[in-house]
């Protein structure tokens, strides 16, 4: 019915007495997401709400709740800290909100993370991740959503809603909706999760959200080409954006003439994706592929 | 953030790999007072007067000159200090030169290039080394690939000796003698510690030169530093050179905008990096052929209050060339109706004068649109990103 997230899954916030940790633990609570606990260090033993115990350690936490996913709103300084204390805690699912991570904390992450099995991390800087009706772990607005059958994975958060919205409208759901963020080093890549979504029984259809810098929607092409046959739409923001100006994102910057829409377009065709031509297609071009 | 030339030398410096003497200048008694100073402690009345701006290709620019002699060097001072320097990288403006740094002459056997860069493919730090000193190492990367090595370092080991050793014998450091081979061991290994510490994404020394004594030293030296580590790094408030930067995008910066200044005639203010994107390339898709295209980058970020808006139009205003102002918002936490009155208030308080165009939708939405309609101000209100590009579009070539 989905892919990584669903009824079953239980949540630890980490940072979740801090200001963002704490709305959106509450967000996510009324949402219907079981948040089983969260970890403020110093703040073990408090009630979240009267409803999720707090603990100093994310270890403690997962050993008393029996959590498999993690979201972090650990500020920049703790933030990749956090993600490595959520690894040894062998939590499956770690997602990271925090935006502002230097690139250096996150080579370190990365490493540790290539080394781990059955381990995940969605982020940093992303929204996070929903399957509709069972559980939503993040900051996008639960309500846009709709139970369903197309999943969404982008690098932009309000572009995934702008997204969501115009499937939702025309009375379209979704199965999952994934942001992996727009950071130039981060966990999972449009490739891990297309994967994903190709063996779900419950996702008929894709709409892949990229934008320029590197060469991630160029290498998603190639695998879609040789992999994925469920009808895939996309789009790449930043068509307009000049070369060498960081457009928000930390990845979102075209250098030494690489990382172009333009390219990642052209790869994202040939392969057989449809890429709608305004951002406000996105729905439209992929019912077209499958009706 | 990137900073000056000469700020990277002393940098490198502390970290140990070698540089010429130098000393910045500010004015042109200051460079002839550093060219005398050099010329005592070097005996040599070679000097290199050089342009201090963030662009590259100050040589070719006219931003470079060796000098020999201290009217040479008062001479070529005068004629850089405040020039308008144009370079590949400036854009046909150019930068105003407000810094030159005077250095000592180097006697030149042998130039390389040698560079560390955060390499997102490989998500390790990366070094690249060439025997094509001196050149465009983008057109060396296109032209003949192979003159290019490369490598990467493990974040849990740190750079290794022997890749370092392999890099020496590529680029045959060893026919400069064995002393050679060890002084450049020893300045990746410093360079390898500075990228580190320092909080680098990217690390440029184009030329690295051999002297004829045989002394490896960093020639030139550019550098960025990674932006999300400021908050461990308060020295580099001291390093920030604001007159390089693009003023409105510094205000912007200051309340918590993500400004960049772009061409065009259409003010946005949006929501998120990638849908401000978005909302450029849609403006561009309906108004191209129309001569309408984005005045701006603005991402207002997630939890912008009303104060940040109001703001947010007095910086897109500051460009004259705005006509008119696409406002596109996906409300998630931020709250339609939040922004409705944010939009309100910067329209009577600023009197705004252009047209204005906003498209909202998410959460509280019919509220939102209910105080845009209600305002009695010339909203233009749209439904959907396309609606409201086309809107704009017309707005701004019905002026």
């Amino acid at each position: 019915m989905s892919i990584l997230v669903g009824k079953e899954t239980r949540l630890i916030v980490q940072g979740i007495t801090g200001s963002a940790g704490s709305f959106h633990a509450k967000q996510m609570i009324e949402y219907g997401t079981q948040v089983v606990g969260g970890v403020t260090p110093g703040r073990g033993g408090e009630m979240f709400e009267g409803k999720a115990p707090v603990f100093d350690t994310v270890a403690k936490a997962v050993r008393e709740t029996g959590a498999n996913a993690t979201v972090i709103f650990v500020p920049p300084p703790g933030a990749a800290d956090s993600i490595l204390e959520a690894f040894d805690a062998g939590i499956e699912l770690v997602v990271c909100i925090t935006e502002g991570i230097p690139v250096a904390d996150m080579l370190r992450v990365r490493r540790v993370l290539d080394g781990l099995k059955g381990q995940r991390l969605i982020g940093p800087n992303c929204p996070g991740i929903i399957t509709p009706g069972a559980c939503k772990i993040g900051i996008m607005p639960g309500h846009i959503h709709k139970v369903g059958r197309i999943g969404v994975v982008s690098k932009s958060g309000t572009l995934t809603y702008e997204a969501v919205g115009q499937l939702s409208a025309i009375g379209v759901g979704q199965s999952t909706c994934i942001g992996i963020g727009g950071d130039p080093v981060a966990g999972m890549d449009f490739i891990d999760v297309l994967q994903l979504f190709e063996n779900d029984p419950d996702t008929d259809g894709i709409i892949l959200i990229g934008e320029i810098g590197g060469s991630a929607e160029v290498k998603a092409a190639e695998y879609i080409k040789k992999y994925v046959k469920k009808p895939v739409a996309g789009f790449i923001a930043g068509t307009t954006a000049p070369p060498g100006k960081r457009m928000g994102h930390a990845g979102a910057i075209i250098s030494g003439g690489k990382g172009t829409a333009a390219e990642k377009i052209a790869a994202l065709e040939e392969a057989g994706v449809r890429v709608a031509p305004t951002p406000s297609d996105m729905a439209a071009t992929l019912m077209s592929m499958l009706r | 953030m990137k900073i000056h030339e000469y700020q990277a030398k002393q940098l490198f410096a502390k970290y140990g790999v070698s540089v010429p003497k130098g000393y910045p200048a500010y004015t042109i008694e200051e460079a002839v007072a550093g060219a005398e100073k050099l010329m005592a402690e070097t005996g040599s009345e070679i000097v290199v007067v050089k342009a201090q701006i963030h662009a590259g290709g100050r040589g070719k620019g006219g931003g470079v000159k060796v000098c020999k002699g201290m009217a040479e060097v008062r001479a070529k001072a005068e004629q850089i200090l405040g020039m308008q320097l144009v370079t590949h990288q400036t854009g046909p403006e150019g930068q105003l030169v407000r810094r030159l740094y005077i250095e000592a002459g180097s006697a030149i056997e042998r130039e390389l290039y040698l560079s560390a860069v955060v390499d997102r493919e490989s998500r390790r730090i990366a070094f690249m080394a060439s025997t094509e000193g001196g050149m465009d190492i983008e057109k060396v990367a296109e032209e003949t690939p192979e003159k290019i090595i490369r490598l990467q370092v493990d974040p849990a080991i740190g750079l290794a000796a022997y890749q370092a050793r392999e890099f020496a014998y590529a680029l045959n450091i060893q026919q400069h003698g064995k002393g050679a081979v060890a002084q450049f061991l020893k300045l990746m290994a410093s360079l390898y510690e500075f990228f580190v510490k320092e909080d680098c994404s990217l690390c440029e020394i184009n030329p690295l030169v051999v002297t004829k004594s045989g002394e490896i030293i960093a020639l030139d030296g550019k550098v960025d530093f990674d932006d999300n580590a400021e908050f461990r790094h308060p020295e580099w408030a001291q390093l920030r050179d604001t007159a390089e930067e693009d003023a409105i995008e510094l205000e912007a910066k200051a309340i918590g905008l993500n400004y960049v200044s772009l061409d065009g005639n259409v003010g946005c203010l949006v929501n998120g990096a990638g849908l401000a994107m978005a909302t450029m390339d849609i403006i561009k898709h309906f108004g191209g052929e129309k001569g309408v295209a984005p005045a701006n980058f603005l991402d207002v970020g997630g939890g912008a209050n009303q104060k940040q808006v109001t703001e947010a139009f007095k910086i897109i205003l500051k460009s004259s060339k705005v006509k008119a102002i696409f406002v596109n918002i996906f409300g998630g936490i931020m709250k339609c109706d939040v922004i409705a009155n944010g939009v309100v208030a910067a329209a009577r308080e600023l009197g705004l004068t252009v047209p204005l165009v906003v498209r909202l939708e998410g959460t509280n939405v019919d509220l939102g649109r209910k105080i845009l309609g209600e305002s009695g101000l010339a909203i233009t209100p749209a439904t959907t990103m396309a609606d409201g590009a086309q809107k704009i579009v017309a707005a701004v070539v019905g002026n």
